[in-house]
This record gives C-alpha cells, structure tokens and sequence, in this order.
C-alpha cells in the first residue's frame, strides 16, 4: 500500500481528499488527514456574520462529513515533520509515515506579532478581528453598541488571507452605519501598508474610487509599529499615529507553526514551492495546496479550488513516475461585497491583472468585472450552497481551473476608450 | 522596455523607472537613483543595498522589508529611517531590482 497523508483538513485538504480517493486505486492507495479540531467553518461567512446576515450555526459543519468513507480521520496536532524520514510526529506521540505528503495548514491571524494588539484590555472590547469565528461574533456585538467615533479598518502586513475581505468590510460599515440612520456619526478609516485601496493598477484605482465615493478616508503606506493601549492608537514604523475607538484588524497572518518547527518555511512560516505544480523546491515527495505555500497569488479557497484541479491530474502523473503537465497559472475569482446588496466580481491570474468587462458562465448569463451589480451579489450568497455541496467534495463546477481572456478588456482597449471618450 | 541613460550608461527600465536587467546595476547608477528620490547613500545604505543584491542572486525575487528584516538584520524601523515613507519601493529601486510584488 501507498500511504498518501495531508495534513490540514480546510478547504484545500478536504478538496485534495475528495480529488484524490476517486482518482487513486483504493486497493492500492490508503490516504490519511489530520486535523487538530472538527469544526469547518466556512470562511467568506466570517466577512457577512458582523452585519447580521448569517448566524454562526449556518457557518460551521463538522469537518469528517466531508471526507469519503476510505479517507482515515486522525483529530490530533502536529508536532513537527521529519521530511528526510517522512514522518510526521504528532503531539500525543504517534508518528505517522507517508509514501507522499501533502501539507494544507493554511495561515492564521496573529495578533500576538503586534505589541499592543492583542492586549486584554482592548482585545474584543475595542480591538477585533473577523476572520476567526470568535472575532466575527465579538464584532457584531461591538458593531450593534456602536453609536458613533472612529471606526479603522486596517491590515498589518502583506500577505493576508482574501485579500479583499478587509475593503468589503468597510464597505459593509458604511451600508451599515447608513441603514442605521448614524452615518454622519461615523468616520471610516482604511489604513494600509499598500500603496493604495489595492495591489494591482486598475483595480486599486477602481476601488480606490469606490472609497471616495462613500467618504472613506484611505491611509496608505502605513507599517504598524505597535498599538498604543493607553490612548488607543495606531503607532507605524514612521511614527505616524491615528487614534481609534473601534478598530477592525486584520493581523500578521502566518503559517502554521509545526512548519517553522520543522525547518520547511519562510520567516512568514510559507513553504517554497514550483507555482505551476506546488512540489515542495526542496523535497519530491512533499506538495503544498493552499494558503501554506509561498506562491504569488491570493490566499484564498478560489485559488486553491482552482490550483487542486490541476494538481489532481498531476499527481496521478507524477506518482505513475511521468512529467506532471498541468501547470497552473495562479487563477482566481471573487465577489466583492460593496454594500446595499451589490457586489463586485474580479477574475485574475499570475500575469494578468483584474481587468474589466464580463465574465462569461452557463446558464446564469456573463457577470461584470470590476463593476458593481445585484447579480454578483447573488452569485456571492449562492456561493455557500456551491462551496459545502459542490466545491470541497471535488465535484464538477463549470469555470475552467485557467484563466480566459474572453470578455475581458484589455488595458491598452481601456486607454483607447478612455481617449475617445475624452477626444 | 525604455532604455534611458543613468550614470554615462544605458539601461533598460520599467515604466516606472526600475531597472529590469540585474546586470546593467552599478554602484554609479545607484548613486544617481538614491537622488531622484533624495537619498544620500550612507555606508548603513550600502550595507542593506549589497544585501538585497545578494539576496535576488539567492531567492529570485525581490525581499520584503520583513525578509530584509529577519534574513538581512536590518529592522523594519531602520528601513524606514533609511529609506523613509516607502522603504521596500525605494530600496529595490536603488538596487536595481524590481518592485517587490506586493502579493494579491
């Protein structure tokens, strides 16, 4: 028997399962996943739970109903891999050993890398973050209490998990604080280390637009140094200060620890990797599937759906001793929430950036890039149907894994417009 | 890609005025560039200069300000002195380098 392991049963390892135990023979292949706790939740929820539209009971499953029967469960934490071994040394001291390996322990939000954040004198009472289940519910009943002051967006370093979640959020306030009637109370605040709203051109200038729009002042280039808990401060490297009375964090996002501890990540805890096959740079029977591995392209399940897809094939290539040839391209796609029951959809790749037009797919007719719509909103509320029922048990979506150009317009086709317009 | 004169020598650059061809850099042309965004090379400069050189030959790509942290031992807050406002942008300039992607 071959022994394939993954470790991490999020969104990209409970898809690799489902992907695999079809595709590998069972009388052959035993594939094992390990997991530290049961509890899948589903994610983009986090974003929504703030402002009342999910309940966290509609956002959690428990993780082993999406694993097939063949797959072995092991609830444990992983103390560290010995890849020239290959073993893997959990915490209750059972060692597990694998033919292939594939790690899919994400990132994680890490307050405790900022002086300051973290403190319990302000941790959940006037500084939260969303992208945990306990942050999420602590927010919306900070938001529900919330009757005017500053309320700051801000994200502590790149890369971060759905790196659009933090402009949606604010967006969302502003929808928010507008149907409450308190808007004018209210001033928003997004505070970035980016040079603007977002990292590529057209969409950050998009975007960048949709903030001014909605009076949201935008404070670029801001490296946090520390949060001051006496005066409720954001202090940056540069000694830039912004006072705050709530603040949404997003915090040093990093990979698990058991990869620092086992020698195989960057000093962000990201495994190298090929981008194109996501085989470890310095280990052949090690792959990385997810937010894990130090690939350029957005942390997000969009990209992993897409990535695994592709990885599928090639592992079935690759364990057969073949060339793998399905690279990838580093293909994403996501709805962003822009308030008042409109969204926002983007559709992007390594080498071509978000652009605008429409984006074509069966039967729900083509959607806008780049521009805001009810039928994107829809398309992001569908979403959660998609992602427990079609998504992570592998199955058949009809967008192809790469990118199209189709529908897309071109940059130098937006300038030519742009001039003709003005002409 | 432009090709412009810097230094007495032509190199190739992005619109944005970065260098493109690792080779074309020379301590002369890093000079120039430190001006046009008013830096004054101190020897502290050089130090984090040659390692961001170093460290493109090794990774590739160009460092972060928390690799030029932790792998260069230069803080992210002397960066800022050094380099101040946008140090990542300003010192892959000045070395020659590409922009550091600023990850999506």
């Amino acid at each position: 028997m071959k022994k394939l392991l993954v470790l991490g049963g999020g969104t990209a390892g409970t898809i690799v399962v489902n992907k695999l135990a079809r595709k590998l023979p069972k009388d052959s292949w035993e594939i094992t996943i390990v997991d530290q706790d049961s509890q899948h939740i589903y994610q983009p929820g986090l974003l929504l739970l703030p402002f009342g539209t999910y309940e966290p009971k509609q956002l959690v499953k428990k993780r082993q109903s999406y694993f097939p029967r063949n797959v072995n469960f092991i609830s444990a934490r992983v103390e560290r891999i010995n890849p020239e071994d290959k073993k893997v040394y959990l915490e209750d001291s059972r060692i597990l050993d694998y033919d292939y390996l594939v790690i899919a322990s994400g990132t994680t939000p890490r307050p405790d890398q900022t002086p300051g954040m973290n403190d319990p004198r302000l941790w959940y009472k006037s500084v939260f973050d969303f992208y945990t289940l306990e942050g999420s519910i602590a927010l919306r009943n900070a938001l529900k209490e919330f009757t005017g002051g500053r309320l700051i967006v801000h994200i502590s370093e790149m890369p971060i998990k759905c790196p659009v979640a933090p402009l949606e959020f604010i967006f969302l306030a502003n929808a928010y604080f507008k149907k409450r009637g308190i808007r004018e109370k209210v001033e928003l605040v997004y505070v970035t280390p980016l040079e603007g709203a977002f990292t590529k051109p057209v969409s950050s200038q998009a975007l960048g637009e949709m903030l001014d729009q909605r009076m949201i002042t935008l404070e670029p280039d801001f490296v946090i140094e520390h949060i001051d808990v006496e005066t409720k401060t954001l202090v940056s490297m540069d000694e830039r200060e912004i006072p705050f009375d709530l603040l949404v964090t997003i915090p040093v996002n990093m990979g698990a620890d058991f990869v620092a501890r086992s020698g195989l990540g960057d000093e962000l805890n990201y495994i190298p990797v090929s981008k194109r096959t996501f085989l470890s740079e310095n280990f052949d029977s090690i792959f990385v599937l997810g937010d894990a591995s130090n690939i350029p392209a957005s942390k997000a399940g969009s990209v992993a759906h897409f990535a695994i897809d592709l990885f599928a094939e090639n592992f079935v290539e690759y364990v057969q001793g073949k060339p793998m040839k399905h690279d990838f391209d580093g293909h994403a796609n996501c709805f962003i929430e822009s308030g008042d029951r409109k969204a926002l959809l983007i559709d992007f790749n390594y080498d071509v950036e978000p652009l605008t037009g429409k984006f074509p797919i069966p039967v729900i007719g083509p959607l806008s890039l780049l521009k805001e719509s009810y039928l994107n909103h829809l398309g992001k509320l569908a979403f959660r149907w998609i992602y427990w029922n079609i998504l992570l048990k592998g199955r058949y979506l009809p967008i192809p894994s790469l990118m199209s150009m189709a529908g897309k317009v071109q940059v130098s086709i937006m300038e030519k417009e742009k001039q003709d317009a003005h002409n | 890609m432009p090709t412009i004169e810097i230094a007495g020598k032509q190199v190739t650059v992005n619109d944005e005025g970065f260098l493109t061809v690792y080779d074309e850099w020379s301590e002369d042309i890093a000079k120039v560039l430190a001006a046009q965004v008013d830096i004054e090379l101190t020897p502290r400069h050089w130090e984090v200069i040659h390692f961001l050189r170093e460290d493109f030959k090794k990774e590739g790509e160009s460092s972060t300000s928390r690799h030029t942290q932790t792998v260069g031992g230069f803080p992210i807050k002397e960066q800022f002195v050094l380099f101040p406002k946008k140090p990542a942008k300003k010192m892959s300039y000045i070395a020659g380098l590409p922009k550091p992607k600023g990850c999506v």
